[in-house]
C-alpha cells in the first residue's frame, strides 16, 4: 500500500508530542513522516528553559533523541526551514530550494517572542528569550555586562529576569501594565508579587512604556520612558509576550485570525482540511493557547483527525501554577472574576508573610469559578480539583484559602475525587487512568509516571500524583502493611479483638496462637498496653514485666542521662499545702530538680534507679498515688478554678476534674490521654486542645473530643452539648473505650478521628446512638478497668521481690557512678560532656 | 569475614586466660528481660530468655549511643530470628549474638559468654592482671 506523505513543520514540544503519539498509534504505518525543524536542536523542554542557566545541558532538556526518531521511521530534518506551502500542488519548498510533496500537513510552528516596535530595539545586545540559541547569546552578552533589563513583566519576562539574575547581572523588569503578571493576578496580588520580587533584589518598574533605546552614558544602552525618565543598562531582553509563527499559513492563504494565528476547528483542521495546525500557531475560538498542556491536547485531537479517532479539542483550561524568582503564583480558571455576573469574591491577604489568595465563587456559592494565589501555592491542588471537577464547595468556601495551623493547606481527600478528575492536564491523565495503571501492576510512582506520562509535562501535578498513587496502592494493600511488626501479621485493632474475644491474658499465649519469633520492642509494649486496656492487671507481673517499655517497667520517666523523673498524681491540679510541703521535702531530701508540668503537676527529676522505691515510700506514706506520667495512659485532668472562686464560673470545674481524673486514672490506651475541664466559656483550662475536653454551660457540660496540642495541634470537635454529669461521664466512658479498641498503636485521638472512616459523625452514631450495639459492652469494659485500678507504686512497694528490680546492679548496691550532676539556678541538672570529663576520673581498663 | 572474626577470638582466647565469674542467682534475673551486674569494674547487662532454650546472654551495659549504662533496661526480642536488645532511649537494636548495632554499624557492644552453673549466673571474662597475680600467688 502506498503510504501517505505526512509532513510536520516545527519540532517544538507540541510537534514532538504529536509525533510521539503518532509513533505509538497502530495507524502510524500508514504514513511516511517527515519532520522539519528550524532549530539545530531536536525538540526540547521549553518550560524548563531557564534550567539551562543552572547547569542543565541541551541534552538534559531534550525530549527525544535522533535515534528514537530513526526507530520510529520518521525522517528528521533539523536546521531546515520551510519557505512556502503550495496548497494546489500539495508541496512544501524548503529554504535550500528542495520541494517536498505531502498528502497531509501539520503546522506546529509555535510562536516567536514579541518585540515591541521601539526605535533602537534592534541594537546589538537587545535580545529575546525563547530558544537555546537565544540563551547562548544572552550568556555571551552577559559576560561583558553588569546590568540587565527585561522588557515584560509577565510569566516569561519574570523567567527571563530570573535567568539574568542567575548570570549575576543587576536586574530590572520593566512592565507596560500597571502591575506584574497582569494576566494572572489582580492589583493586590500584583503589588504583593512586586514587593516579593523587589525584596529579592530585582528592581521592578511598572506602568512604563519604553519610547526609545539609545546609547547610554554609564552603560551600553539607555532606555527612555514616556515621562522622559531613563534607565541605563548593558543588556536588554524582550519578553513581552508571544506571537504565532503563522507566516507560512498566511502566505498559503489559510484563514487567519484578526491578530494572527491559523484558525482551526475542534478537529484542529485549518480552512484547508488537509492541513492541520496545533500549538501556539493555532487559533481556536479566537484564542491562542500559550501553554504546553492545551498544545498537547491539540496534538492528540489532530492525531485522531488523521487516524479517524474521536478526540477533539474543546478548549483548555489556562490554570497555571508557577514559581517565578522563587515566588509562588497560581491562577485557576476565571481568576479575575470578570467572566460571569453575580460572582462572590473571597480574599485573604497576609501582609507579613506576603501571601494573597482569592476565590471566585458562583452566585449560588456552590462552584469554584476561579482562584488566584500569590506567595503560597500549597492551596493550588485542592482548589484545582474543586474547579476542574465542579465539586460542591464546602459551606464556608473561605476555609479553602484561610491559613491552617496543621502543617499545610486543606487537602481534598483523594476519595472525594471522581475517576474522571484530571490529575495531569498536560498529558490528560485522570485519576481513573492512574488507578487502572496500578491495577495493571505498576507498583511505584516511577512506573506510573513512565506508563501514563503524568507529571512529565509541566510537573505541576507531581505532588498530587504521588498522593493518588500512594492512596491507590494503600487501597490495594500494596506495600502499606498494617501488620504491627514481623512477629504478628495483625493490626493493633485486630490484636485487641483477639485478646478480648479469646480472653487471652498474656503475651506468651498470644504469640503461640497468632505470632512468631520472640517478639520485639514494637509488639511487646503494644500487647502489654492492650492487655492492660482489657484486663488491667498489675503491669509488673512476671508474665508482663518483660513487655514493658523502660518507663512502665520502673514506673517513672527515664531522662536523657538514664535517671528518672517522678510525678505523683495531683488530681485536677488541686493540692493541699501539707502535700505540697511533702513534695518539697522529698525533692530536697533526695536532691531532685523540681519543675511544674503543663498538666498542673510537679515533676521531680534526677532520681537514680535505686532511689525510686525510697522516694515513692515517702510519697505513698504521705497519701500520694502514682501519676502514670510514665504510661501510655490517662495523664491529668487540667482545670480552671471554676465557680467556687471565679466570678465568671458557671459550674464546679475543679470537682468534675478531680472526679474524672480519679475515675480514669491508670487507664492504659494506645497513646497518652489528656483531659481538661473549664468552668465557663472563657475556657481557661484550654479544654479544646485536649483528647477529652469539657466546658461548663449554664445548663450542664459541653463535651469536646480529639483535640491535640504538641507537634500537630488540632482543635477539638464539639461532641455533645448541655450534658448532665452522669450522661457526660457515660459518654466519655464510651468514647475512651471505643478509641482504645480501634486506634492504631501510638495514635492520639486527634489522628485516630482524622483517619477513622466516617469521622466524627460515625463516632457520634456509635457512642450517642449505639449504632453498633456495643455500648453495653463498652460500659462493662470501662467498669472492669475502674474496678481493677491500683496504685502501681503502692503494689510494688508491698513486694520485696519486685523491688529487687530497682537496682542498677544485682551484685552491688552502688548506684550508677557515671551519673553526674552539676548545679544551675540553685538546682541539679545533668552534666554536659565537658563537665563530665572533668568530674569523672578516668578509669584504666 | 565471620571466619576471620572467629580466628581472632580464638587467638585472643589463647593469648589471655579467661575465667567464669558468678554475678548472681537465677532468682536475681527477670524472665524475658535484663538486669545489670558488675564484673570487675565493668557493668554487664545479663538477659535471660526462658522461651529461647533457657539461654543467657551478656553484653556490656554501656550504650555507646546515649552514653548511659542502661542496656539491661532494654526490651529483648528478635529481628529476623536474631536475638536483639533495643536500647531504651533511642531504640536502636543490638545483636545479642555478636553485639553489633543493626542500625548504626559503627557501634558495637562487648559480648560476654554467660551460663547457668546450677542456680548460679556466671559470666566469662578475661583474667585481669591483678586477679591473675593473686591466683599465681
Amino acid at each position: 500500500m502506498q503510504k501517505l506523505e505526512l509532513i510536520v513543520i516545527g519540532n517544538g514540544m507540541v510537534g514532538h508530542h504529536f509525533l510521539e503519539q503518532l509513533a505509538a498509534s497502530p495507524a502510524c504505518e500508514r504514513f511516511a513522516v517527515t519532520v522539519l525543524g528550524e532549530e539545530q536542536h531536536l525538540a526540547y523542554d521549553r518550560v524548563h528553559l531557564s534550567d539551562y542557566f543552572s547547569g542543565q545541558s541541551a541534552a538534559d532538556l531534550a525530549l527525544g533523541t535522533a535515534v528514537q526518531y530513526q526507530e520510529w521511521g520518521f525522517e528528521l530534518r533539523l536546521g531546515t526551514r520551510a519557505a512556502a506551502i503550495d496548497r494546489a500542488q500539495k508541496t512544501v519548498s524548503l529554504d535550500n530550494g528542495e520541494v517536498l510533496n505531502w498528502d497531509h500537513l501539520v503546522l506546529a510552528t509555535g510562536s516567536y517572542p514579541f518585540v515591541p516596535p521601539i526605535p533602537g530595539n534592534d541594537r546589538a545586545g537587545c535580545l529575546v528569550y525563547r530558544t537555546l540559541d537565544d540563551l547562548d547569546q544572552i550568556r555571551a552578552e552577559a559576560e561583558q555586562a553588569t546590568t540587565g533589563v527585561v522588557v515584560g513583566g509577565g510569566l516569561l519576562g519574570l523567567e527571563a529576569a530570573n535567568a539574568l539574575k542567575g548570570l549575576n547581572l543587576d536586574t530590572a523588569v520593566v512592565e507596560f501594565a500597571p502591575r506584574l503578571m497582569p494576566m494572572q493576578v489582580d492589583a493586590e496580588g500584583g503589588a504583593l508579587l512586586q514587593d516579593k520580587i523587589e525584596s529579592l533584589g530585582v528592581q521592578v518598574l511598572t506602568g512604563r512604556a519604553t519610547q526609545r533605546i539609545e546609547d547610554g552614558e554609564a552603560s551600553r544602552h539607555r532606555m527612555v520612558f514616556q515621562d522622559d525618565k531613563v534607565l541605563e543598562t548593558d543588556l536588554i531582553v524582550f519578553s513581552a509576550g508571544i506571537r504565532p509563527r503563522d507566516e507560512l499559513a498566511r502566505e498559503a492563504g489559510l484563514d487567519m485570525g484578526e491578530r494572527g494565528g491559523v484558525v482551526i476547528d475542534d478537529q484542529c483542521r485549518t480552512s484547508d482540511p488537509s492541513i492541520l495546525a496545533i500549538g501556539e500557531v493555532a487559533l481556536w475560538n479566537n484564542s491562542i493557547f500559550g501553554l504546553v498542556g492545551p498544545g498537547y491536547q491539540m496534538a492528540k485531537a489532530a492525531l485522531d483527525t488523521l487516524t479517524e479517532g474521536e478526540r477533539t479539542f474543546a478548549g483548555a483550561d489556562m490554570s497555571t501554577k508557577l514559581k517565578l524568582l522563587g515566588v509562588d503564583v497560581g491562577s485557576i480558571g476565571d481568576a479575575h472574576g470578570d467572566q460571569s455576573s453575580g460572582t462572590k469574591l473571597y480574599r485573604y491577604l497576609d501582609g507579613v508573610k506576603q501571601h494573597y489568595r482569592k476565590l471566585v465563587v458562583s452566585a449560588d456559592g456552590r462552584r469554584l469559578l476561579g482562584a488566584m494565589l500569590v506567595g503560597d501555592n500549597s492551596y493550588y491542588d485542592t482548589l484545582m480539583q474543586y474547579y476542574s471537577n465542579g465539586l460542591d464547595l464546602p459551606a464556608d468556601p473561605e476555609s479553602l484559602i484561610l491559613p491552617v495551623s496543621e502543617g499545610g493547606a486543606p487537602a481534598l481527600g483523594i476519595d472525594a475525587l471522581p475517576d474522571t478528575a484530571s490529575i495531569c492536564s498536560c498529558h490528560n491523565v485522570t485519576k481513573g487512568d492512574i488507578t487502572q495503571c496500578i491495577h495493571d501492576g505498576k507498583a511505584s510512582l516511577g512506573e506510573v509516571k513512565e506508563a501514563t506520562r503524568a507529571a512529565t509535562g509541566c510537573g505541576g501535578c507531581a505532588a498530587q500524583l504521588k498522593d493518588v498513587v500512594d492512596h491507590e496502592m494503600a487501597a490495594l494493600g500494596m506495600e502499606v502493611s498494617t501488620d504491627i511488626c514481623e512477629h504478628f501479621a495483625y493490626s493493633r485493632q485486630e490484636l485487641e479483638h483477639l485478646i478480648r474475644v479469646e480472653e487471652i491474658r498474656d503475651f506468651q499465649t498470644l504469640r503461640e496462637r497468632y505470632g512468631q519469633g520472640l517478639g520485639c520492642d514494637i509488639c511487646k509494649p503494644t500487647v502489654a498496653s492492650i492487655l492492660a486496656s482489657v484486663w488491667n492487671d498489675y503491669v509488673l507481673e512476671d508474665q508482663h514485666v518483660g513487655l514493658q517499655d523502660t518507663n512502665d517497667t520502673f514506673l517513672a520517666n527515664m531522662q536523657k542521662d538514664g535517671t528518672f523523673s517522678v510525678v505523683p498524681r495531683v488530681a485536677g491540679g488541686e493540692i493541699t499545702p501539707e502535700r505540697l510541703i511533702v513534695l518539697g521535702e522529698v525533692a530536697r531530701d533526695f536532691n531532685l530538680y523540681t519543675k511544674i508540668t503543663g498538666g498542673q503537676r510537679i515533676d521531680l527529676f534526677g532520681a537514680k534507679l535505686n532511689q525510686l522505691p525510697a522516694i515513692w515510700q515517702r510519697l505513698v506514706d504521705a497519701g500520694f498515688e502514682t501519676g502514670h506520667a510514665y504510661g501510655k495512659s490517662v495523664r491529668t485532668v487540667k482545670s480552671c478554678v471554676g465557680s467556687t472562686w471565679c466570678r465568671y464560673g458557671v459550674q464546679d470545674s475543679v470537682r468534675l476534674a478531680i472526679d474524672l481524673e480519679n475515675r480514669y486514672k491508670g487507664v492504659r490506651a494506645p497513646h497518652k490521654l489528656k483531659f481538661a475541664v473549664s468552668g465557663c466559656t472563657r475556657e481557661c483550662a484550654e479544654a479544646q486542645s485536649k483528647d477529652v475536653g469539657v466546658i461548663a454551660t449554664e445548663r450542664g457540660w459541653n463535651l469536646y473530643v480529639a483535640g491535640n496540642g504538641g507537634m500537630r495541634p488540632r482543635h477539638a470537635d464539639l461532641f455533645a452539648t448541655d450534658l448532665d454529669t452522669e450522661t457526660l461521664i457515660r459518654t466519655i466512658d464510651r468514647f475512651l473505650m471505643f478509641y482504645i479498641r480501634t486506634a492504631d498503636r501510638l495514635q492520639r485521638t486527634a489522628r485516630w478521628l482524622e483517619n477513622l472512616e466516617g469521622g466524627l459523625d460515625y463516632v457520634k452514631d456509635v457512642i450517642l446512638h449505639d449504632s453498633l450495639g456495643i455500648n453495653a459492652d463498652l460500659d462493662a469494659q470501662m467498669a472492669r478497668l475502674i474496678e481493677h485500678y491500683q496504685c502501681e507504686w503502692k503494689t510494688t512497694l508491698e513486694s520485696p521481690e519486685r523491688l529487687k528490680r530497682f537496682r542498677q546492679l544485682i551484685n552491688n548496691d552502688q548506684d550508677d557512678p557515671n551519673v553526674v550532676f552539676v548545679e544551675e539556678r540553685g538546682q541539679i541538672r545533668p552534666a554536659n560532656d565537658t563537665e563530665r570529663a572533668r568530674l569523672i576520673p578516668s578509669v584504666d581498663i | 569475614m565471620a571466619e576471620a572474626l572467629q580466628v581472632e577470638a580464638h587467638q585472643a582466647g589463647k593469648a589471655q586466660a579467661r575465667e567464669w565469674v558468678t554475678v548472681g542467682k537465677r532468682s536475681d534475673l527477670i524472665p524475658g528481660s535484663g538486669v545489670g551486674a558488675l564484673v570487675g569494674d565493668q557493668q554487664v547487662a545479663v538477659f535471660w530468655l526462658p522461651e529461647l532454650y533457657d539461654t543467657l546472654y551478656a553484653v556490656s551495659n554501656y550504650c555507646p549511643i546515649s552514653g548511659v549504662h542502661l542496656i539491661a533496661r532494654g526490651i529483648v526480642g528478635d529481628v529476623g530470628g536474631e536475638p536483639v536488645v533495643a536500647t531504651p532511649l533511642y531504640k536502636q537494636h543490638f545483636s545479642l549474638l555478636d553485639g553489633r548495632c543493626l542500625e548504626e554499624s559503627e557501634h558495637r557492644l562487648q559480648i560476654y559468654p554467660a551460663r547457668f552453673l546450677g542456680s548460679a549466673v556466671q559470666i566469662e571474662v578475661p583474667v585481669t592482671g591483678r586477679s591473675h597475680r593473686r591466683q599465681a600467688a
